[in-house]
């Protein structure tokens, strides 16, 4: 089947600077203010990433929340974790997910269920994310994992996640080219605050691999108190002191925020692919940043 | 060894269901080593109980609760123990289950702890998971450190994003399991195991439930492989 590159894919592979942001999907079916935020950002960015139960917190899934931005005119990231499915139900949404018309994907391994809403929980990961990847080019390449022929395969813009921060980083840069000989076609990476350290990471890949796309990850400070929050609560995500003496020292923490993520995607587009934006609860802020930058 | 903890009291009288009536059985093995199931808690219990109104008709320890001839035999020997209206079992989950395989029909065989899972002994009362029974040993990739075991995800291809200085994102505590194994692989100059990209895992060998059967035991050279 010969299907239309999609717009995410077109850009990048035509050279141009591509800014993506996220979107969280509701709890609950009502989707006016999910909606209405896409429909803000939509102007501003390329394709909206939808996330996948994130921080394995319980919400509208994000398959069906996905084709709803299709339905509106906003080009959609589908994200996929391996947490709440196995082999059979990973496979069949994502022939679903293209049947529906979705062509980007990004892979993602998904938070415990432990720091979620459903601690109960069983963690499925029947596959991990290097696996979710090979699985999505299995199906791109029209069989299935037992490899039967499919009546109609897939053809998914493969994107997957890595973390240019991650101590120790050897271990991390493994995976990467590992998700990369499965399949990865572009990469959204998690928060970077340390912009040298990206850049290195970012030249050793480009010149290695100079067919896969990079979008740096921007994760917008909304408080001095949030990057604090983060330093101890998140995992892999480390904002140095200087940003959060910065944020303090501003009248208005959430501009002074926009301002440095606005800093943070000038810099990428002096030499990378792109900036993968996100702005949890503050979608709003992501057109500031864009304009400022 | 499996390792067990006891249930709350509450939920074992509740599970009593009013029989006034219990013998209870202890297990010498991994129980009376997590301090779960030997003598001490047998008498505990069986304090407990009698304070709580119960009639607690005897208690015994049995070398090993889940090997079923022992079992039969303290049947056998314990006339209170066959008599009695109920049966509470202070031993792992295999360890009820070959009571209440050994006990009249009509005698309700109910557990007084939960089973945690297949430990490693570090030193005495230190215990850790290091094993959990998948059914396909991948520990000779692995440097020893299972990854299906020790990290949380079960993850086959390296650290997830969440690794924060070598530790475990979900296990703050621990250090991260994949981390571990790059350090041992990369000790052992044996990177190229973690470079490799694993397949998806075959979970039908631990598909329960599994019996084996030796033919001719004393003879048997153990399970061929698959």
């Amino acid at each position: 089947m010969k299907t239309e590159k999609s717009k995410l894919q077109s850009e990048l592979t035509a050279g141009r600077f591509v800014v993506t942001a996220e979107i969280c999907p509701p709890r609950g079916t009502d989707t006016s203010v999910f909606l209405e935020k896409a429909r803000l950002l939509s102007g501003s960015i390329v394709a909206a990433n939808v996330t996948d139960n994130q921080r394995a917190v319980m919400r509208l899934s994000s398959l069906a929340c996905s084709v709803l931005l299709l339905q509106a005119g906003i080009e959609p990231v589908f994200q996929m974790t391996c947490r709440d499915r196995n082999r059979l139900g990973i496979q069949s949404d994502l022939l679903g997910a293209w049947a529906l018309g979705l062509k980007n994907i990004l892979a993602l391994s998904g938070d415990d269920v432990s720091a979620g809403d459903h601690r109960g929980a069983k963690s499925v990961f029947d596959l991990d994310s290097v696996q979710l990847v090979h699985t999505i080019s299995t199906l791109n390449n029209g069989r299935n994992l037992n490899g039967k022929e499919l009546r109609g395969g897939t053809g998914f813009y493969t994107g997957a996640v890595v973390a240019p921060e991650a101590e120790p980083w050897e271990p991390e840069e493994i995976k990467f080219e590992k998700k990369i000989a499965v399949g990865a076609k572009f990469f959204q990476t998690q928060a970077i605050y340390d912009m040298e350290r990206f850049k290195r990471f970012f030249d050793k890949a480009s010149a290695s691999f100079p067919e896969v796309k990079i979008l740096g990850g921007i994760l917008l400070l909304k408080s001095a108190k949030m990057a604090e929050f983060l330093n101890k609560n998140v995992p892999g995500v480390t904002v140095p002191g200087h940003y959060i003496d910065e944020l303090n020292a501003a009248p208005d923490q959430l501009q002074k925020g926009i301002e440095i993520a606005s800093r943070q995607v000038r810099e990428l587009k002096k030499y990378c692919h792109g900036a993968h934006i996100m702005a949890i609860g503050q979608e709003r802020s992501v057109i500031p940043i864009i304009e400022g930058a | 060894m499996i390792i067990t903890k006891k249930k709350n009291i509450d939920d074992v009288v509740e599970s009593l269901d009013n029989r006034k009536d219990v013998y209870l059985i202890g297990c010498g093995s991994c129980a009376e080593q997590c301090k779960t199931g030997g003598e001490t808690e047998i008498k505990e219990m069986a304090r407990t109980l009698t304070e709580r109104g119960f009639n607690v008709r005897g208690g015994s320890v049995i070398d090993e609760t889940c090997y079923r001839q022992l079992v039969l035999k303290e049947f056998r020997k314990e006339k209170d123990l066959k008599d009695s209206e109920s049966i509470l079992v202070l031993a792992c989950g295999a360890g009820v289950k070959t009571v209440s395989e050994a006990a009249p029909e009509k005698t309700p065989v109910l557990a007084a702890l939960d089973s945690l899972f297949l430990a490693s002994v570090e030193r005495y009362g230190r215990f850790f998971e290091g094993c959990s029974l998948c059914g396909e040993c991948l520990l000779s990739d692995t440097a020893g450190i299972c990854p299906h075991t020790e990290c949380p995800k079960g993850l086959l291809n390296g650290p997830c994003g969440g690794v924060a200085d070598g530790m475990c994102e979900v296990n703050t505590e621990n250090p991260c399991a994949w981390v571990m194994i790059y350090k041992k692989l990369k000790a052992q100059d044996r990177l190229y195991l973690l470079k490799k990209v694993r397949p998806l895992k075959d979970h039908s060998g631990a598909n329960g439930p599994q019996s084996v059967l030796l033919r001719n035991p004393k003879k048997s050279t153990g399970l061929e492989p698959r």
